[in-house]
């Protein structure tokens, strides 16, 4: 191996790097929550929002040499785990009433 | 010596009686309730006795002012503080309210005992002193003001203190409203003082005239005419007396001392205390006058005719306060105040001996119904008779002196002078013939009927009359002489009366109208006790005119009351009910279903639209907090300057 691959591997990868990758996540989350229209998507895309946030809390954790943000992502996921469970509790639910999972459809709650 | 006289004792006192019977009383033993109750015009009464004995040992003493440190209104030139003022002519009036005062709360124990409402009683009974000391220990017009809305509160209370009945109540609001009339005047007469004088301190409006020697009549006048309406009705004079017939709802020892002794002589005090302003004024002073004899004499035909016992007393109270008016218009205050004073001794003592006879008559109020009672209530009959003699002006009877004084200074003052004169003089006649009628028909004779059983009277309803029949005899031996010279520092020095002739001879007149009315009464309700009967079936007109009371109720209630009824119903139906409140109703409901139909979009059940929302409103937090807004507004606005400038 050349010596400037070696050097570049030997280096830390930027912090910058990490967050963008967060924020690129996130925003996939978003708009995917925003125009999927089966419920099953739209749940997937919060754990995707959930997942990059997660990121952005170990990499600050690193940085900054505090467990604080570790800890934090622990929580994150074990609230997601019991969401993921409610949440499919509730699509089976709905399919079972509704027969569908379109987003645009179940809109009973509407005046 | 300052530190042994404290003002603001006199008035809170009998306030922390009203507090502590107010809140308390209802679930307290009667006698705690009892003694609260007379311990706080009793401590008023000893500061009063007190403040007198220093200022007697020192007379330089007076007028003392009391100033709370603190200003209480202070808006731009407005400027009023909360000040108490102690001179001759305040301290003879708390002599008065406080010691009659405590009398009749005394009598009240015995009276009330088995009231439903004793404590309730006793504590608006307190409350009154509080205000009536307040009204008389006033500095300034607009604490007067506040003592004099607080007593007609606590009239009206009184007045309907049997509010279960609904004659009581409506005398109750009668009073009050009548009231209003003349209270109207009084705020516009202090608008028209502090317009003119910029304050309303009595000692800053006298000073202030002082410095203008020829300052006369004009607004002076309708400041003192919009003074005298608030004292007519108050005091009970033409043309706003028409609600203290009726105040004889109240319980009787509320008679004797709101509606009798201490506040319906109100009026005269205030034109007393304000006396400087009616001095500047000719014209004022002959209305003053005017009023007060007219109110005498009319009261006086009324009383001739009645049958109810409180009523005879209540329109011989107007009439008392005419003769006390007429003493202020020819400014002859001392006169007016001691008369007011005598006439708080006999009239008190009058009503409580009423009040004496229907409690032993077991409620019963009307005159044709008595006779005989001199058996049954010996000592009842004795204070009565003093009462009338001291009514009717009999030397050596209180009222003897305080009546002389007034008619001798009406006679004094020219031709109108003695048409004033004459005025009294038959009102005088009038007054001894309507009470020795009373006394005729309650005391003497056959009894007319048996009213179940006489309650004895107790001893606290027996000891407040001998008190003040002792007073009713000896209140007049002072003098208008001596009493005028110590009132002289307050109501403005008069030349020295010359007692001579005229004055004895004047006084023997009146002595001789007395007995001349004693006669005609004697004649006609004790020799022939059918001749009343036949002379009213002679002149079935005049009698009916009397005894519907001239038709001044039904003419008010024709002319004023029905007129403003209807106009209130029309404005209550048409606009105030379907206009404005129909029509708030009808703009407030549009508002919502508008703002409703309008927001309700935003409710759209869609997931994806609140989502968006959503991630709308967190992108527009990120961006508030992300940028440095005051950097941005700061180069926006030096670019704006930056184009400004060029």
């Amino acid at each position: 191996m050349n010596p400037t691959t070696t050097q570049l591997l030997q280096q830390e990868v930027p912090l910058s790097w990490y967050l963008l990758l967060s924020a690129v996540l996130f925003a996939l989350g978003v708009v995917g929550f925003l125009i999927k229209r089966n419920l099953i998507t739209v749940f997937m895309s919060i754990e995707l929002m959930l997942n990059a946030v997660n990121l952005s809390f170990v990499t600050f954790a690193h940085q900054w040499h505090e467990v604080k943000g570790q800890i934090f992502v622990f929580f994150v996921m074990m609230v997601a785990a019991a969401e993921a469970a409610v949440g499919l509790a509730i699509i089976i639910a709905v399919f079972r009433a509704r027969a569908t999972l379109a987003v645009d459809r179940i809109d009973l709650m509407k005046l | 010596m300052n530190a042994y006289l404290h003002l603001w004792l006199i008035p809170l006192a009998p306030f922390a009686g009203f507090l502590f019977n107010g809140l308390l009383g209802r679930r307290l033993p009667k006698f705690l309730v009892t003694t609260v109750a007379l311990l706080a015009p009793l401590v008023a009464f000893a500061a009063v006795a007190n403040a007198w004995l220093l200022s007697q040992a020192n007379p330089a003493l007076l007028p003392l002012a009391e100033i709370c440190p603190n200003p209480w209104i202070n808006i731009a030139t407005l400027h009023v503080d909360f000040s108490l003022i102690l001179d001759q002519l305040s301290l003879v009036m708390l002599l008065v309210v406080t010691g009659v005062g405590f009398l009749i709360h005394v009598y009240s124990v015995g009276y009330m005992h088995d009231d439903e409402g004793y404590a309730r009683y006793f504590s608006f009974l307190n409350l009154f002193l509080f205000f009536m000391t307040v009204l008389v220990l006033a500095g300034n017009a607009l604490v007067m003001f506040v003592g004099w809305e607080g007593v007609g509160l606590a009239s009206y209370l009184l007045i309907g203190f049997y509010f279960q009945k609904k004659s009581a109540a409506d005398a109750g609001k009668k009073a009050f409203i009548v009231n209003r009339i003349g209270d109207f005047g009084f705020l516009i007469g202090m608008f028209l003082l502090l317009a003119n004088f910029g304050t309303l301190s009595f000692d800053g409006i006298g000073a202030q005239l002082a410095l203008n020697p020829a300052w006369q009549g004009g607004v002076l006048t309708v400041i003192a005419l919009c003074l005298l309406l608030g004292a007519t009705g108050k005091s009970a004079q033409l043309p706003l007396y028409i609600w203290l017939p009726d105040a004889m709802e109240g319980p009787t020892p509320v008679s004797a001392l709101i509606h009798a002794a201490t506040m319906v002589t109100a009026g005269v005090y205030m034109v007393a205390r304000t006396h400087v302003l009616f001095d500047r004024s000719p014209f004022a002073l002959g209305v003053v006058a005017v009023v007060g004899a007219a109110t005498a004499l009319f009261a006086a035909t009324i009383g001739l005719v009645q049958n109810d016992i409180k009523r005879v007393l209540a329109y011989s109270t107007i009439s008392q306060l005419g003769y006390m008016f007429l003493a202020c218009g020819v400014a002859a205050y001392s006169a007016g105040i001691f008369h007011l004073v005598t006439h708080a001794f006999f009239k008190a003592l009058l009503f409580l001996a009423a009040g004496s006879v229907i409690h032993g008559m077991g409620g019963e109020q009307d005159l044709r119904k008595m006779g005989g009672l001199w058996r049954k209530l010996p000592v009842t009959f004795a204070v009565t008779t003093v009462g009338v003699l001291a009514i009717a002006g009999f030397f050596p009877f209180a009222g003897f002196f305080s009546k002389d004084a007034i008619l001798y200074a009406a006679f004094q003052q020219g031709p109108s002078g003695k048409a004033l004169w004459a005025v009294g003089l038959v009102t005088a006649l009038l007054t001894s013939f309507y009470m020795f009628r009373l006394w005729y028909l309650a005391f003497l004779g056959k009894p007319r009927s048996e009213v179940g059983h006489h309650h004895a009277t107790p001893l606290s309803m027996l000891g407040p009359l001998v008190i003040l029949a002792l007073l009713s005899i000896c209140g007049g031996w002072i003098g208008i002489e001596r009493f005028s010279a110590y009132l002289a520092p307050a109501t403005g020095a008069r030349p020295a009366e010359a007692a001579g002739h005229l004055e004895l001879i004047l006084g023997l007149v009146a002595m001789g109208v007395a007995l001349l009315g004693w006669f005609v009464a004697d004649r006609l309700y004790r020799q022939r006790p059918t001749a009343a009967a036949d002379l009213a079936a002679a002149y079935p007109a005049g009698y009916k005119l009397l005894a519907n009371k001239y038709y001044v109720d039904e003419f008010y209630g024709a002319t004023i009351v029905r007129p403003l009824l209807a106009l209130s119903k029309f404005i209550l139906e048409w606009v105030v009910d379907v206009a404005i409140l129909g029509g708030l109703a009808w703009l407030l409901g549009g508002i919502a279903m508008l703002s409703g139909a309008i927001l309700q979009r935003w409710q759209s059940g869609n997931l994806r639209s609140y989502a968006a929302w959503l991630a709308a409103g967190a992108a527009a937090l990120l961006l508030y907090v992300l940028v440095p807004w005051a950097t941005v507004l700061a180069s926006l606005s030096i670019i704006h300057f930056g184009v400004a400038g060029h």
